[in-house]
């Protein structure tokens, strides 16, 4: 007893030093971070480790909700204008004060060229310093989600930026590295020690944080391992404490070991196929003079005759939330209520197919990724199964996600497979990119069916600018409802975050797959 | 001997040239490299400027002498997936493969070659039996099976060596070097020896099968008529007369070592060049794989030469042989 109170004295006086007595965390992932500018690219791992070093002006909760990050307070004093207290007494790693100045520095820097940022920032028409401590945002129409995705757009300090050269990111088209990309001055709760891209990047704690950490970890060590064998073997072998993804054929192996456990939850990705229905011939069908998608009988048919339970329970062994919705718990406008899928009926479904003038089915091509979702190529082989019962011929197309997507960004596909996170976790990002009519504003981008209703597109519309919540969420459920009733996709299901660590640690696994070190914990060593 | 490898070398550039072309190809037929690198949001006159700007819209051999131009000199642009200049990445990677292959290669050959010798004096002794049972296995497993084994139990089941990583570095100028600390040289010993394995195991059987034929020539029986005694006979005489053909082998093989240690990098995380081109292939990122390409090439280009001129230093029949054709001529 008396000898950990002094070992906890010594640690505590340690960390007060900032001395190598460290609570280490040791971390792999398959990917690494792509650079640690963190407006260079817009993807959930980059940001995920960016967002340990650099913060936001409005953070997230355990639940995602939104809290004060570098802002203390926000508010609306007009439909297109949002204002931001900003917290004072923060510092950067290199001792900085934080002051209005880094912000408006910063979002000028998300919303200019070369930065992967500028979904977030195509908004704004202006960023304004009042005084010190206080910034406004003007955007150009009222835009009532803005903190949500302000959340994305972390705060980099001026004074350092302008001393290392670093005042646009890196732009990968003309390959400019600036020292942003190799080091970092944030105000998160870590600082980067060391950067070894590809093999290990090391974090320690700020020790001049504004707020109070709750973890306990002082080091975090992270290291990307590809083979998802290798990494499984690292974990087993006690050479690090948290791996992230876990291969779902390994689940129950980690999970019979005594000393380590597996956390599930799902992931705010929804999996869906979409069918083209604007063509007047479909593209890859045997099907010739019209297109049977277009019909909604037949996407009816497609619907029912996918046998969900067996995907979830076979194929993703059972971590997967089926789904009838485009987007799932955890995003805004989610209403579980509506979350009802159509039985799976093949009989039903042989019936729609007859009536809509295919009784004996007919055949059509499915393209699909085979390393970008989980098992997505063999989601689409049970989903190919189940046609050719109902009588439809499914001629499979599965490659690499290299060659995938370009490929139905051309459109050049009748029927696909995609996995869609709306980034700002609100249904208008899910209704605005996969649900409403495309247009060369960048408006249904990734309706790659170009499904269309005009209720739809309106509604899309008035949601992004309506800043009465209640009144919006009541425009979310109903164009919702007016894609469910057209069958404007077939959603498949939600997939799950599989992580596993030692039973030692402790930590916040969030639906947007984001692992804030500050609420890992580790007790006493395992051994 | 200057004529011989002024051959050589016209040799060798052709065959460059050759791979260089072929690399190039890679440009045009995997990806659009405008596509990586702007995004699905670039306007239509967006990626004609980028065209414009990258000189993709220049004919087919002005972008190919401009390609083996800058591979000249070693530049090989950027690589789309990390926007680093290419030959940078090369640079950091190289160490980590080049220790992993040599000392795969020098425990193949230090095992190997005497494991060869004692199955060839000790034939059909049983540890010679044994020994030539587990080669075959060493030879028909295939590499990332030994990896995930080797991890397994050394790893996971034993915990005595690590299983991924070169662990702590010691950097010397731009070289990082894991062998100047226990801890590397602990990281070495698994991924160097999955490498090794198969090396190991040719290069045992081959030092045999040599070795067995020279024994039974008449040099080695009028070697024995004059009383010398076995170990002069069996290594001054025999083992000297094998190893031309290992030699070419080994040589040969330590190219393959670094060209292939693209799966055991991957079982074990090693950050050389292998892994480094595995990512570059799931990324489509075309300047990597293309420089990849051209340095292997030139790896073994250079193997080659350099293993043609080891010849001349082993057989001596060779050194006779190419003088007396120049004169007779």
């Amino acid at each position: 007893m008396k000898t950990r109170h002094l070992v906890s004295m010594g640690l505590a006086f340690a960390l007060s030093a900032g001395t190598a007595q460290a609570v280490t965390l040791r971390v792999a992932n398959q990917g690494d971070a792509q650079s640690m500018d963190p407006h260079s690219l817009n993807e959930s791992l980059q940001l995920t480790f960016t967002g340990n070093v650099y913060e936001p002006l409005v953070a997230r909760d355990k639940e995602l909700g939104l809290t004060p990050g570098l802002a203390t307070r926000w508010t609306q004093p007009k439909p297109t204008v949002w204002r931001f207290e900003l917290r004072r007494g923060v510092k950067f790693h290199d001792g900085t004060p934080f002051t209005a100045d880094d912000v408006v520095f910063s979002f000028n820097r998300a919303a200019g060229a070369g930065s992967d940022m500028q979904g977030y920032t195509n908004t704004f028409k202006e960023v304004r310093k009042l005084d010190d401590h206080t910034i406004e945002v003007e955007t150009l129409t009222p835009f009532p989600i803005l903190p949500d995705v302000l959340t994305q757009v972390y705060v980099m300090s001026r004074k350092w930026c302008e001393e290392n050269k670093a005042l646009t990111p890196v732009d990968r088209r003309k390959g400019i590295e600036n020292a942003a990309s190799f080091e970092a001055n944030g105000t998160g709760p870590f600082r980067l020690k060391e950067r070894r891209p590809g093999s290990r990047t090391v974090l320690v704690r700020h020790a001049a944080y504004w707020d109070k950490v709750e973890g306990n970890v002082t080091e975090v060590v992270f290291t990307p391992i590809g083979n998802a064998a290798t990494r499984v073997a690292a974990l087993l072998s006690g050479e690090v404490d948290v791996i992230e993804p876990v291969p779902l054929q390994d689940v129950e192996r980690i999970k019979a070991s005594p000393k380590l456990k597996v956390m599930q939850g799902p992931e705010l990705r929804t999996i869906f196929l979409g069918m083209d229905q604007k063509r007047d011939e479909l593209l890859f069908s045997n099907v010739k003079g019209k297109n049977p998608f277009k019909d909604k009988r037949v996407r009816q048919a497609f619907y029912q005759a996918i046998d969900i339970e067996t995907i979830k329970s076979r194929v993703m062994r059972g971590a997967a939330l089926p789904m009838a919705l485009m987007v799932g718990p955890g995003i805004r406008g989610f209403s579980p209520d509506q979350n009802k899928r159509l039985p799976y009926d093949p009989e039903a479904s042989k019936r729609l197919l007859a009536e809509a003038g295919y009784p004996s089915g007919f055949e059509v091509a499915l393209n699909c990724p085979n390393d970008r979702y989980v098992n997505d190529a063999d989601i689409c082989q049970a989903v190919a199964a189940n046609l050719a019962r109902v009588g439809v011929k499914v001629n499979l197309q599965t490659e690499t996600k290299v060659t995938y997507f370009p490929k139905i960004l051309r459109r050049d596909t009748s029927f696909y497979l995609l996995g869609w996170t709306p980034s700002t976790y609100d249904a208008h990002n899910a209704l605005s990119a996969l649900m409403a009519s495309p247009t060369d504003k960048g408006q249904g981008q990734f309706n790659l069916g170009a499904y269309s209703n005009a209720k739809v597109d309106e509604l899309t519309l008035r949601i992004q600018s309506e800043t009465d919540q209640a009144r919006r969420n009541a425009m979310i459920r109903e164009a919702f409802e007016a894609h469910a009733a057209d069958i404007g996709h077939l959603p498949l299901h939600q997939q799950s975050l599989a992580w596993a660590m030692k039973k030692t640690v402790t930590l916040v696994q969030l639906a947007d797959n984001f692992m804030p070190y500050k609420w890992v914990t580790l007790s006493e060593k395992a051994k | 001997m200057l004529v011989f490898i002024l051959r050589r070398l016209a040799q060798a550039i052709a065959v460059m040239l050759t791979v260089a072309f072929m690399a190039f190809m890679l440009f045009q037929y995997v990806g659009d490299p405008v596509t990586h690198l702007l995004g699905q949001d670039a306007t239509p006159a967006q990626r004609e400027q980028l065209r414009e700007d990258l000189g993709l819209n220049k004919p087919f051999p002005v972008q190919f002498a401009r390609f083996v131009g800058n591979a000249v000199q070693g530049e090989f642009g950027l690589s789309l997936r990390q926007g680093q200049k290419v030959s940078r990445l090369l640079i950091e990677r190289f160490p980590a493969t080049l220790e992993l292959a040599v000392v795969a290669a020098l425990m193949a050959l230090l095992v190997g070659v005497p494991m060869g010798v004692y199955a060839a004096l000790k034939r059909g002794s049983v540890m010679s039996q044994v020994l030539m049972t587990v080669s075959l296995l060493g030879v028909s497993l295939p590499t990332f099976l030994i990896g995930i084994l080797l991890i397994l139990v050394f790893a996971v089941q034993l915990q005595w060596l690590p299983s991924f990583g070169r662990g702590e570095l010691v950097s010397l100028g731009p070289w990082t070097t894991g062998l100047a600390s226990l801890d590397g040289w602990k990281h070495l010993v698994l991924p160097a020896t999955t490498l090794a394995m198969f090396q190991l195991t040719l290069i045992m059987r081959l030092v045999r099968a040599e070795m067995l034929e020279v024994l039974r020539t008449d040099f080695i029986r009028f070697a024995r008529a004059r009383g010398l005694p076995d170990r002069l006979v069996y290594f001054g005489h025999a083992l000297k007369n094998t190893l031309v053909p290992v030699i070419t082998i080994t040589g040969l093989q330590l190219g393959s070592l670094i060209a292939f240690s693209i799966i055991t990098e991957q079982v074990f995380q090693w950050p050389g060049m292998g892994l480094l081109f595995i990512q570059a292939v799931a990324f489509a990122d075309v300047p990597v794989m293309a420089a990849y390409l051209c340095l292997i090439a030139l790896v073994f280009v250079c193997i080659n030469l350099v293993v043609d001129l080891l010849y001349f230093a082993v057989d001596p029949r060779l050194r006779i042989e190419s003088p007396a054709a120049g004169r007779a001529a």
